[in-house]
């Protein structure tokens, strides 16, 4: 029988530190890990005891690329423990924010860590040395996303400005008007490159995934809304532990999350677009066709075309909420220190990210769980993974290699948020 | 003469640090173009084994593994700069340094025996010799390109170390800690970040770390006059930059 062992030390292009085994005899998979080593960092642990009101700033260090996934997701537990409600001009003006962590977060990973897959380069420098216009063009959409989070939050990465309960301020109303026209170049970029990457050659590949996200009647939900899937699922924010669970396990510095019946499920653009793709604007609908993309995609690999098509649509509606800006009064609402236990749920770009507290009569936090996306995205990754090994058993180990590494970008795997180095190791014996 | 080799190193940390150089859009072609990036993992899956001339590292030392790994990065660095409070202090997860790591092992994992790592989160600059550390938490884009330059152009970066109280003075913003009442770290708190949270009407919460000769035992009891409760004020100073000197000794004499 024959013996192959191919062993990566690194895989880049990832956010944090993580690592993959794969071992094959002769035609047999015998094992298939994606491991997370980044070391832990005991947020949940150190938590205790603080303020309730500092967990969004405290969280926001999870993850420099989605500090707003969990500023968002720790301020709304806060203020439900709280029984606390924003205004609807709060609510509003958090979306605008959110877009912004949106677009940088889908075109960094789009167009700088996924596209060179699919071109056989390193890196989007070598893609700027045959193609400049390309990555001049995404590299100015992904500062449209830098600049939207720095008027509003203060900075793009770990913002300042945002709080329990709104907004320590409210964004000048001059300076977020003067982001329309940039916006407004954005949404025909965005159809660009989505285009741009439509021509690349995506591997065959289709698999039945359970999509889970927030879903909301009225819009593309991004911080409201309940939890539903393509199989039925619906339920409040608040019973997401009756529903999933989390699994520690050897190989990972990462709790694995699961369905309660011990399934895998996918979060993220796949999963937001086949649940939510009525409420897309007409635009990115429409780019989505030009793309061939249908209502529902289940090829992982074109999960870089549904980013772009998400970031077209994270620049209409940051459009849309810029032309009708008021500056909101006030910009957050008091939230005073109450006991009780709250539930937060938003879509972070590699989508959800449940936050959930329990708090004291001094405001203090006795308890806290965060399952970030990357986490739950684990075991389906894992998955994925053995169903392109065993389709692609004749290929070369550097080939096999390449698409291994290529099926965990699918996925925008955010290791550092998992909790975080990504070793590849292909063992054939 | 042959181009400089940089190289971007991550520990613990959250990757906002080297996300701060992806940012840098209208400069990062230009800077790929004036270095040779010969080890940066986020950004490209090309990867030079060294020597380099330039390392940048973001992240702390909280696992023996990583406490090798920088003696080996530091061997093949000629300069070694520290980005970002992780590296330059330990960052938030040495909260840790105060509290018994088992425990905290096990409030997070079901399998606490699964886990290996110190009972210490601590700065790059306590295990190898750091020849220049930038602050913040996250860095500044617009000191980072500052040392870069610097750095290219064999000088020292300009980056002051006096207090947040003079951005606030050189923005003409007005102190929220004398208008408003509002608790500040800013008398104690290194400039840099570009004067945000006091223009935002908020107190600076220390993120760039303790300036160069602090007072923080003044501060503190300005802020108890505030109506700051010790546990408070110990918890105000134990946050990105907990692990500096002067802010975790300030913090323990609130315990």
């Amino acid at each position: 029988m024959s013996e192959r062992i191919l062993q990566v030390d690194a895989l880049a292009r990832v956010e944090g530190e993580g690592a993959l085994y794969v071992r094959l005899k002769g035609d047999e998979i015998e094992k298939v890990e994606f491991r997370i080593f980044e070391p832990p960092r005991f947020f949940e642990a150190f938590l205790q005891g603080r303020d309730a009101h500092e967990t969004p700033d405290i969280t926001s260090r999870i993850c420099g690329i989605c500090p707003i996934a969990y500023i968002m997701s720790a301020s709304q537990a806060v203020e439900q423990a709280a029984g606390v409600s924003v205004t609807p001009e709060i609510h509003e003006l958090r979306r605008l924010i959110y877009c912004g962590e949106w677009i940088q977060s889908h075109v960094l990973h789009a167009a700088m860590l996924h596209a060179p897959d699919f071109l056989g380069l390193h890196d989007a420098i070598k893609i700027a040395e045959v193609n400049p216009d390309l990555v001049k063009t995404a590299l100015r959409l992904k500062k449209i996303g830098n600049s939207l989070m720095e008027v509003v939050g203060g900075r793009s990465v770990h913002p300042v400005n945002t709080r329990v309960g709104g907004f320590y301020s409210a964004p000048d109303k001059a300076k977020v008007k003067a982001l329309l026209p940039e916006l407004e170049w954005g949404i025909a970029a965005a159809r660009e490159v989505a285009l741009a990457f439509a021509k690349f050659d995506f591997p065959d590949d289709e698999y039945d995934y359970h999509f889970v996200s927030l879903k909301h009647p009225d819009t593309y939900a991004i911080c409201e809304g309940r939890l539903a899937s393509n199989r039925g699922l619906d339920i409040a924010v608040s019973e997401f532990n009756d529903h999933f669970e989390e699994e520690h396990v050897a190989r990972s510095n990462a709790l694995h999350g699961r369905m309660r019946d011990g399934s895998a499920y996918l979060v993220g653009p796949l999963a937001r677009y086949a649940n939510n793709y009525a409420q897309l604007t007409d635009g990115a609908k429409e780019t989505a066709a030009l793309c061939g993309l249908g209502e529902v995609v289940r090829n992982p690999f074109k999960s870089i075309l549904v980013r772009m098509v998400e970031v077209q649509y994270a620049l209409e509606e940051a459009a849309r909420i810029v032309r009708g800006y008021e500056e909101p009064r006030p910009a957050f609402v008091p939230v005073p220190p109450k006991a009780g236990e709250g539930h937060g749920c938003t879509e972070a770009p590699r989508g959800i990210c449940y936050h959930s507290y329990k708090v004291d009569d001094d405001g203090r936090i006795t308890h806290a769980q965060i399952v970030p996306p990357t986490s739950q995205n684990q075991p389906q990754i894992e998955a994925d993974l053995t169903r392109v090994v065993a389709a692609n058993r004749t290929m070369t180990d550097a080939d096999l290699q390449w698409r291994c590494e290529q099926t965990i970008r699918n996925y925008d795997p955010c290791i550092s948020c998992a909790t975080h180095f990504l070793k590849l190791t292909v063992e054939r014996v | 003469m042959a181009k400089l080799k940089l190289a971007v190193w991550k520990f613990a940390s959250c990757d906002g640090c080297q996300l701060t150089l992806l940012d840098c859009e209208d400069e990062l072609l230009e800077i790929a173009g004036a270095l040779e990036i010969a080890q940066f993992l986020e950004a490209t899956s090309a990867i030079d084994d060294g020597p380099y001339d330039i390392s940048l590292v973001e992240g702390s030392i909280t696992t023996a593994h990583d406490a090798e790994r920088i003696r080996a990065i530091r061997e093949k660095s000629k300069v070694l700069i520290t980005i970002g409070a992780c590296a330059t202090a330990g960052g938030i997860q040495s909260l840790r340094n105060f509290a018994d790591v088992e425990a905290f092992t096990s409030a997070v994992y079901a399998h606490p025996d699964f886990i290996s790592t110190l009972k210490t989160s601590t700065a790059i600059s306590d295990h190898v010799t750091v020849d220049f550390e930038l602050r913040g938490c996250p860095v500044s884009k617009h000191q980072l390109l500052e040392l870069i330059t610097a750095t290219l152009a064999g000088r020292m970066p300009r980056v002051p170390k006096v207090s947040q109280c003079t951005e606030c003075k050189l923005n003409g913003t007005v102190c929220v800690m004398v208008a408003k009442g509002t608790p500040c770290l800013g008398p104690v708190t290194q400039a840099g970040c570009g004067n945000l949270c006091p223009a935002h009407g908020r107190g600076c919460y220390g993120c760039f770390g303790p300036k160069e000769n602090p007072n923080p035992q003044a501060l503190s009891a300005q802020l108890a006059d505030l109506g700051m409760a010790s546990r408070e004020l110990r918890d105000f100073y134990r946050t990105f930059n907990a692990g500096a000197p002067a802010f975790a000794e300030e913090s323990k004499s609130h315990e």
